[in-house]
């Protein structure tokens, strides 16, 4: 049983890095990510500058405070004092702002960061009410340290899937599998083999692509590489396996690209790629919950952003090992080998 | 001698349409037995009963006197009528990978030698001529030193030399005790090839025999061929029982001395006159009243 899967793996690897078409464009399409993203956050976070206002409910708008008139400040409400605290530490927001006490008026900056220092000498020139002042500190967190993950994990996607599921609607439809089929090789064997390959490959790419980025932008890593590690294989096995699972009878390329589509567009969207999904409807939160890459993903950024542990993990890496092992599962017993 | 291969009234139906009609036949140990039939009379659908890869609707086949059972395919070697093969892999790299999936069997110099595939060993196998690509199919089938060697239409698409190797290679296994079974819809194949054969028809076997024997059987005259523009009369006149073949006028007797004693009293000439044995051609032309590639 191993030899026959080791050799099906051999095959399979020895396919992929002689086509030069599919291997040039896996390498490519992550350095030309790179390139990207660097060309976009190298140049610092545009000028904007984020306030947020305990206002106690009172439109901001309507408050007499001539600092709130302070172009290109964009002033918005909050309620939840404690977590916006944290939000200004990893200055995701460059200010906070209590007026709930118009008495006692306080604010917090984070003494690290340069856009607060501005906004402190703005608050000192526009108002003559003394200000409480409160600093927090943190290592500052930008939109691009949120989005690698993201964008890293979207790559992933794209490549588990159609990277695995074209190819074995290819073999049905050619009827290579149907030749297969006539020897003893078992449909589990063919399937644990095409996982792996990818796998391999899909690591290798990644890793890559992930020291590249490090090495341009620098972005934040709290946590253990080895934890990050162990998210990314088990959120590519499941991906992998959903690929597998999409392309367990489809015979036709055009149905399977369609099917396709419609497992990667959702997650695009809903598995907090490019935005956090703080905002959406609750249904739509849970929803997402069922992606493999939601769960990669807040698994990722829980290591990358917060330096979670291992404890802190395991509803991440259950749900996505829980995945794999559903998805090559129904996956091995629906697999047709013939195109009918 | 037993039977090392029975199919039990085999029935194949998909919707709207019966593939295969109860068909029955019994394989010996080491013969070649032929199915054939033109295109669409369901011998691809019945090998595929017997190979395991097709599941019939109703009936059973018998490996050496028991229902078929998951060694099987330990024992057999398959040859689709159509393969597609891993692309980017060598000659060597395909027959490996293949041997890899078997227990026992031959190694790949012994395949290379037997199915003359050594000058291609390392040649992407997408880039064999059709003849070149039949051999290594061949050899695939052949890798795990099978007992029942299953050839679906293995020299259809083939040039006439490349067909007259691959016929040279099945004897050579033949001469290894292999039992081969064969489909065609080429009669000469057939003829040259098989110890038996079973002729189908729209999912129905409607003879059987060793070529020989049937041809005895169903034809006891010979052809006699004419080019149509040596006679100076009409040919009705003559009383025989006269076919139009084209430029040719076949004449079907079994009294050449006669028949060719009229032509001369008629100026018929005979400078082309050919005569030709009974073919399987004319056999199946004969039993199912249609040309066989129809």
């Amino acid at each position: 049983m191993i030899r026959r899967f080791l050799a099906v793996l051999k095959a399979r690897n020895l396919e992929f890095l002689r086509d030069r078409a599919a291997l040039g464009w896996n390498i490519a399409l992550p350095v030309l990510i790179v390139i990207g993203m660097w060309f976009i956050f190298s140049g610092g976070d545009k000028p904007l500058f984020k306030v947020a206002v305990l206002d106690g409910g009172v439109p901001i708008a309507s408050i007499d405070n001539a600092f709130l008139k302070t172009r290109y400040v964009d002033f918005y409400p909050v309620t939840d004092q404690e977590q916006t605290e944290s939000k200004v530490a990893h200055n995701q927001i460059d200010m906070l702002l209590d007026l709930r006490e118009p008495k006692a008026p306080r604010y917090w900056v984070n003494e690290t960061s340069p856009r607060g220092y501005v906004l402190e000498k703005i608050l000192a020139g526009e108002t003559d009410a003394r200000y409480i002042r409160a600093t927090v500190s943190g290592r500052a967190i930008n939109y691009v340290d949120w989005l690698i993950p993201g964008v890293l994990g979207m790559n992933m996607m794209f490549s588990c899937l159609f990277g695995v599921g074209y190819v074995i609607v290819r073999y049905r439809k050619n009827g290579f599998l149907k030749r297969l089929n006539a020897t003893p090789l078992k449909a589990f064997e063919f399937i644990a083999a095409q996982v792996t390959s990818r796998l391999l490959l899909i690591m290798s790419v990644t890793l890559l692509v992930f020291l590249g980025t490090q090495l341009l932008i620098h972005f934040y890593m709290a946590g253990s590489y080895l934890l990050l590690l162990l998210v990314a294989v088990l959120g590519a096995a499941s991906m992998i396996s959903l690929g597998l699972l999409v392309a367990a009878r489809v015979a036709s390329e055009e149905f399977a690209g369609g099917l396709l589509n419609l497992a990667t567009w959702p997650m695009m969207f809903l598995s907090g790629v490019w935005f956090s999904l703080e905002g959406a409807p609750a249904w739509i939160q849970d929803a997402a919950k069922a992606f493999p890459l939601t769960q990669m993903l807040v698994g990722a950024r829980k290591v990358m952003l917060d330096g979670a542990g291992l404890a802190d993990l395991w509803p991440q890496l259950l749900s996505l090992g829980s995945m794999t092992v559903l998805f090559l599962a129904l996956g091995s017993f629906g697999f047709k080998w013939k195109n009918d | 001698m037993p039977a090392i291969l029975e199919a039990h009234r085999l029935v194949k139906r998909y919707p709207g349409v019966i593939a295969v009609d109860g068909v029955s036949f019994a394989v010996q140990a080491g013969e070649c037995f032929g199915l054939l039939g033109p295109n669409g009379a369901g011998k691809t659908t019945t090998v595929e009963m017997m190979e395991g890869i097709n599941e019939p609707s109703a009936g059973e086949v018998h490996y050496r006197g028991k229902p078929v059972d998951a060694g099987f395919r330990q024992e057999v070697g398959i040859q689709f009528q159509s393969t597609a093969l891993q692309d980017f892999l060598t000659v060597r790299e395909t027959l490996q990978l293949f041997r890899s999936f078997y227990s026992r069997g031959l190694e790949v110099d012994e395949l290379t030698e037997l199915c003359t595939l050594g000058e291609y060993l390392d040649r992407d196998a997408r880039k064999l001529s059709g003849g070149q690509r039949q051999r290594l199919l061949l050899a695939l089938a052949l890798v795990n030193d099978p007992k029942v060697l299953f050839l679906d239409e293995p020299t259809t698409g083939l040039d006439p030399q490349a067909r007259r190797n691959f016929w040279d290679l099945i004897r050579a296994i033949k001469a290894r005790h292999k039992t081969v079974i064969l489909t065609t819809h080429y009669m000469e194949e057939a003829f040259l090839l098989c110890d038996r054969i079973a002729i189908m028809d729209h999912g129905h076997i409607i003879a059987e025999g060793s070529p020989s024997s049937l041809l005895a059987k169903h034809f006891h005259d010979v052809i006699l061929q004419i080019p149509k523009e040596d006679f100076r009369t009409d040919p009705a006149v003559l009383g025989l029982t006269v076919l139009d073949a084209g430029e040719m006028l076949e004449i079907s007797t079994d009294d050449v001395d006669g028949t060719v004693q009229k032509l001369l009293q008629q100026k018929v000439s005979l400078a082309h006159l050919q005569i030709r044995a009974r073919t399987l051609e004319d056999l199946f032309l004969e039993l199912t009243g249609k040309e066989l590639r129809a």
